[in-house]
């Protein structure tokens, strides 16, 4: 499936990679019933940079789950990469997070006494590459995010923003179809979040990764192109982050959109 | 996934935790060297009184002198009531036609004096056939005859342990030793057999003609018989000849029915077969004993993979997030364990080696390490570390990915 895509990289440009329609989640816990989507649909297309906002308990965090593969929808569709994921079986759901997915996430989730390079090999490790190519492939990862000479560095000697470049080459170095980014920036000081986050904008830029990208922060989803916002479990705005956008035009919805 | 990947993370991540590692598998080496140093000592045992079957010459019965066996046993010497005559072994010789050969045997205790080397062990008198019928072995020398036994001459064939006490490495055939100031001249020295399955010396002893014993060395004016041993003429007719030998001697004895015997025949091999049977049943006790403490090993392997599998929650939880499925994690956690048991296992084994060398030289036994014991014990580590480390394992891969990963 990855390799038909190739030659037309130019025409897939604006293929969709998510695909959701009309999605519920709902929680069940004893007597509660918690609808935490309420009938949601989104389109992302290839090289997009999508910044989802939301206060706490809107669902965006529940959407960030199922978009990751990491929970399953109870009723709707999900389509990753033209692949129906909504009634995928756990296994199945664990290789497609391994083979399409990139996670990273704020408190980097590194394994302790770890390399860095060992790190960023492992999602190689569980997709069963040999270790010739994994090292190969964990170097230019690691390289492009500017740690080519920290790969035997373990997580408790890096920095935060260092580490967090680890998580972020551990995510691009098995390729895949989108990075889901769940607040990258919200353990760093707000100089290394800006780094971190024009890491991000480079990846996407350059090499046309597509980002899903978690926040609250209004400066962090500055750096994105376009922006959802979720209320209630619903899309509340959905709009393109334009060039006059600030800090303050990101805060509140523009009722007009809607 | 790879399967050799497996090994790595598993040897990685125990390798994160030394002591941690080191201290459960302390659990596993305790287990199976305890194992393995009780089943060889058993089997050293049992091989021990095997080898002295075999040693004791094939299908030997032995008679007994004197009665009251319930009260004292057979074993006493000296006290015993005088039954059996010189007529009683040529009746035998004469009348069982299961028998091949057979000696009286007349005991005495002495001091052995060689220049001024001193040594008390106790004299066997027998005639010619004695080495044949016990099936030992001349190392130097020669055994006495029929002439020697006939004229009661003084002749002493000595015992490995009693010719190395008087004579300290200097050949001692043809040299005079006085025994209860008696000159007796030193014909020949036995081959050594070492220690009894009761730990007694074997080699402790010296062999003359039984007639010289019962002129020279005991003060009773009717020669005395202590025994009387008789080698059949086969395995399967030591069962025969026990009764026929019974029979006769209850006639010579005048010994009516219903009465007791004043004599008793024993099979030597019947014996040695019910104490090997005895060792068996104690190295099965002695292993399961030790097979506790394995199970003990194993629960405490299970105890720290389960504290582990808690400590390590978030980490399960990157690697699902990661693309690991959970039969991975279980494989992950499953390889831990059965290392961690094999490792010890190893270590046990040695260990178990060393302690079976080391009890068996400090308290004289024999050790005899059982490949057998120890391929068991070293398996049986293994499948503890598959048995216990299952459900640590099992947890583990169950985990759910989103709650894995808010777990601090």
């Amino acid at each position: 499936m990855p390799e038909a895509g190739e030659p037309e990289m130019s025409a897939s440009a604006s293929a969709p990679v998510i695909t959701l329609k009309t999605v519920h989640k709902i929680y069940r816990t004893g007597e509660i019933e918690v609808h935490a989507l309420r009938g949601v649909s989104l389109d992302v297309r290839r090289g997009e940079f999508v910044a989802v906002m939301g206060p706490s308990g809107s669902g965006k965090s529940t959407m960030m789950n199922i978009i990751g593969c990491l929970d399953r929808l109870t009723s709707g569709t999900y389509i990753l990469d033209g692949v129906d994921v909504s009634t995928m079986s756990k296994n199945d759901l664990a290789d497609t997070r391994n083979e399409k997915i990139g996670f990273v996430f704020q408190a980097f989730n590194l394994i302790p006494r770890t390399s860095a390079l060992a790190n960023v090999e492992l999602p190689m490790v569980y997709a069963g590459v040999s270790p010739s190519e994994r090292h190969v492939r964990a170097r230019e990862a690691l390289q492009s995010v500017g740690l080519g000479e920290k790969e035997h560095s373990f997580p408790n000697q890096l920095s935060g923003g260092q580490q967090q470049r680890v998580a972020l080459a551990r995510a691009i170095a098995s390729n895949p179809a989108i990075i889901l980014a769940d607040e990258p920036t919200g353990a760093l000081d707000s100089k290394t979040a800006e780094e971190i986050m024009r890491m991000f904008q480079q990846l996407n830029r350059e090499s046309g990764i597509t980002i899903v990208l978690v926040t609250h922060e209004a400066d962090v989803a500055l750096h994105a192109k376009r922006l959802v916002r979720f209320k209630d479990g619903h899309i509340q705005e959905d709009r393109s982050i334009l060039p006059q956008d600030d800090v303050l035009s990101l805060l509140h919805p523009l009722e007009v959109e809607l | 996934m790879r399967f050799l990947d497996i090994q790595k993370m598993a040897l990685h991540a125990l390798g994160k935790n030394k002591i941690q590692t080191a201290l459960t598998m302390l659990g596993i080496v305790i287990g199976v060297s305890a194992v393995i140093a009780m089943v060889s000592l058993g089997q050293g045992a049992q091989k021990l009184v095997q080898d002295q079957v075999a040693g004791m010459g094939e299908s030997v019965l032995q008679i007994q002198g004197g009665g009251g066996w319930n009260q004292g046993g057979g074993a006493r010497q000296g006290n015993d009531q005088q039954t059996l005559t010189e007529g009683d072994v040529d009746a035998i010789r004469k009348e069982v036609p299961t028998i091949k050969l057979i000696t009286p045997i007349a005991q005495a205790q002495g001091q052995f004096v060689f220049g001024n080397q001193n040594w008390s062990s106790r004299v066997e008198g027998s005639n010619e056939h004695y080495l044949d019928i016990r099936g030992l072995k001349i190392d130097q020398g020669d055994f006495f005859t029929e002439a020697d036994v006939r004229t009661a001459n003084r002749v002493v064939v000595l015992g490995k342990t009693v010719a190395d006490n008087l004579f300290q490495g200097s050949d001692p055939i043809g040299q005079t030793i006085r025994i209860r100031n008696l000159p007796y001249r030193v014909i020949g020295v036995l081959r050594a057999k070492g220690q009894s399955a009761t730990g007694q010396d074997q080699d402790d002893t010296a062999l003359m003609p039984y007639t010289t014993v019962q002129k020279k060395m005991t003060n009773s004016a009717i020669p005395r018989i202590n025994r009387i041993t008789v080698s059949a003429i086969g395995p399967q007719a030591t069962g025969a000849a026990k009764d026929q030998i019974t029979e006769l001697l209850r006639e010579r004895h005048s010994i009516r029915p219903g009465q007791p015997e004043d004599f008793r025949v024993n099979n030597l091999t019947e014996v040695a077969e019910a104490a090997e049977a005895t060792t068996r049943v104690m190295t099965l006790l002695l292993g399961s004993i030790a097979a506790v403490s394995l199970l003990v090993g194993g629960i405490g392997i299970m105890n720290i993979m389960l504290v582990s599998v808690t400590e390590r929650t978030r980490e399960i939880g990157i690697r699902m997030a990661i693309g690991s499925r959970g039969s991975y994690i279980r494989m992950q956690f499953l390889a831990e364990s059965v290392i961690l048991c094999m490792l010890g296992g190893f270590i046990g084994v040695l260990v178990g080696i060393g302690l079976s060398l080391a009890i068996a030289s400090v308290m004289g036994w024999p050790s005899y390490v059982s490949p057998q014991a120890a391929s068991i014990a070293f398996l049986f580590s293994a499948a503890t570390g598959i048995f216990f480390g299952y459900y640590p394992a099992h947890k583990a891969a169950s985990l759910d990915p989103i709650d894995a990963l808010r777990y601090e």
